[in-house]
């Protein structure tokens, strides 16, 4: 387990992260496996997380542990310093060393590893991330895509027990952005290290996280498994996005007249995406938007995907005027976002059956290429 | 002969006051301490002080009577006044605050983020230091050489009161141009001095500007 309990109050005090009045107060533990995306909104105190758990911040109250090591205690005025807490960082502006180039960069981190700790060499590295091009050259040179990926490589080879990356995307542009992710989803599913991943991009939680706390001014909201979290609505960071929505686990099923079959738990969608072949593992985002009821079989209509569910419940949305009917298809939550009038038109209410029409899903692999794209579920 | 005596005394002054002048920066750039304004200013006297008082200064504490040049007489047979090593100390403590003042800025440039992120990776204190902080400051550690150098070539008051003007011995250019122009009939040999002290500090600003360029190719800015 990552076991990550802090209390800090910035006040007047020194340091970057100074802001007046801001305190805090965040708990949480999850697994030392896999992706963990620490999510919220700018400010919310998931980077001043990532410092404490580097080290490089020290609160004035708090415990961090992984894996049952005790890395800081303030109760027992444990404190283990950066260089030796084995947390691989990787910073939003990479922060490579400008006078060495990018080979010794890589190997500043490999040198200083302790003997015997396993990981990823040198020539896996390279070629895991595609930076044997770059080698010689000198961070200016560098792209920023390239400078980011370099850095990734960097904090791998320094063989950390933990990988901390402190919004390595927010920096680039979309197309960066795009190039940079994939490298992500290989890394993550490459290296076998747990991942605290700090975001405040939805579509990199989609991609890449499989547990997620939640931020909101310093104080967790929520945290637990990706899937879980997004079906749910009382979380106002995530419901009151436009692109609310459930993210499902699928397979991909058997292909006829070019369309592809998406299997989850209790029931199945037509795409006309190649996500890969049969068998492949992957989520699909279906978002609260894309989804529209009806309470009779709709008949004569050019959308595909249309599933039979039950009304489990009818959440308040975000804005006013609109409500989430939470649909159950089998052991499977979808949300679809309705009008108040439309409810009480068709007069929905929980336990009714109705027919779910899917519009669009958005696409993330779990398999390279990792990168999201977004295409109609059947056009029809 | 003045102008050899002269580089010797303005490169031993550079050489004597580096290494401290890196700690003094070090304190003043990142220490938190109380009595830190007092050092900047303790540092920064022999701006403000006249020469000759700084000379004095000096001569009051390591003549051969003074509280530091006492024993260093008699324990190590050291004398500092009306030497070469005494022009030396003196060259040095006047151009002490040049070199603090640029490896100051040297090393308020350096990014701390970068040293954050070589902790990150494993690097202790002194790795830090020697394989990131000094590296990144290193053209402030030039800067102030080469400053140092340029003024300590031309100090007069302080010299002159400490370690006195003998030719061969601690008599500097600027010395022996003011001796030449004490001479009667001695304004060729004032005027062709004066000469090579400019010659030599346009040559140093120039190498100066020189290696301060080829050092930010290397650190990799304006590539």
């Amino acid at each position: 387990m990552i076991e990550v309990a802090l209390r800090h109050r910035f006040g007047q005090g020194w340091g970057a992260a100074r802001r007046a009045g801001f305190a805090l107060d965040a708990a949480f533990a999850v697994p030392a496996a896999g992706v963990t995306a620490l999510f919220g909104p700018s400010g919310c105190g998931k980077s001043t997380i990532l410092a404490a758990v580097a080290g490089l911040l020290r609160p004035q109250a708090g415990r961090v542990a992984i894996g049952g090591e005790v890395l800081l205690d303030t109760a027992t005025r444990a404190f283990v310093p950066p260089e030796r807490r084995r947390c691989g960082l990787v910073f939003q502006d990479a922060r490579l060393f400008p006078h060495l180039s990018v080979e010794t960069n890589l190997r500043y981190g490999l040198r200083r590893a302790p003997r015997g700790a396993a990981g990823p060499d040198m020539a896996e590295v390279v070629m895991l991330l595609g930076i044997g091009h770059l080698l010689h050259r000198r961070p200016a040179g560098l792209s920023g895509g390239e400078r980011q990926r370099v850095a990734l490589g960097r904090a791998l080879l320094s063989r950390p027990r933990l990988l901390l990356m402190d919004e390595p995307l927010a920096a680039l542009d979309a197309a960066r952005r795009a190039e940079v992710l994939p490298f992500l989803a290989r890394l993550r599913d490459a290296a076998g290290l747990p991942i605290l991943y700090v975001t405040h991009a939805l579509d990199e939680v989609d991609a890449l996280a499989d547990q997620m706390v939640l931020l909101e001014e310093g104080r967790v909201l929520a945290a637990g498994p990706v899937e879980a979290l997004t079906a749910r609505t009382d979380l106002a960071p995530l419901a009151g996005r436009r692109d609310a929505g459930v993210l499902l686990p699928c397979v991909v099923g058997d292909a006829a007249d070019g369309l592809r079959l998406l299997e989850f738990a209790g029931g199945a969608l037509l795409t006309t995406a190649q996500p890969g072949p049969p068998g492949t593992r992957l989520r699909v985002r279906i978002r609260a938007r894309d989804v529209a009821v009806a309470t009779e079989e709709p008949r004569g209509l050019s959308t595909r995907n249309i599933l039979p569910v039950t009304i489990a419940a009818i959440d308040a949305a975000g804005e006013a005027g609109e409500v989430f009917l939470r649909l159950a298809a089998g052991p499977t939550t979808l949300l679809a976002r309705v009008t108040r009038d439309s409810v009480a038109r068709l007069a929905l209410r929980p336990g009714l059956p109705v027919w779910a029409l899917i519009k669009a899903v958005t696409f993330d692999h779990r398999a390279p290429p990792a990168t999201p794209w977004e295409v109609p579920a059947c056009p029809g | 002969m003045a102008v050899r005596l002269s580089l010797e005394v303005a490169a031993r002054s550079v050489l004597v006051s580096l290494l401290p002048a890196v700690g003094i920066a070090w304190l003043l750039a990142r220490g938190r301490f109380p009595g830190r304004m007092l050092l900047d200013a303790l540092v920064h006297l022999p701006l403000v002080v006249p020469p000759v008082v700084v000379g004095w200064g000096l001569l009051m504490l390591f003549g051969v009577r003074g509280p530091i040049g006492a024993p260093l007489q008699d324990w190590f047979g050291i004398r500092l006044v009306f030497t070469t090593e005494g022009a030396a100390l003196a060259t040095a403590v006047m151009s002490f605050p040049l070199i603090v003042r640029a490896v100051r800025l040297g090393l308020e440039n350096v990014d701390p983020g970068l040293e954050a992120a070589a902790r990150t990776l494993g690097a202790g204190p002194l790795d830090r230091f020697v394989t990131v902080t000094l590296p990144l400051m290193s053209p402030g550690i030039l800067a102030g050489a080469v400053t140092a150098f340029a003024a300590g070539l031309g100090e007069f008051g302080a010299v002159i009161t400490f370690a006195s003007n003998i030719p061969g011995e601690t008599q500097t250019l600027p010395l022996a141009i003011y001796a030449a122009t004490q001479t009667p009939g001695g304004e060729a040999v004032a005027a062709r001095l004066a000469l090579v002290s400019f010659a030599l500090a346009v040559a140093g600003l120039l190498l100066a500007e020189a290696i301060a360029r080829h050092l930010g190719r290397l650190l990799g800015r304006g590539a």
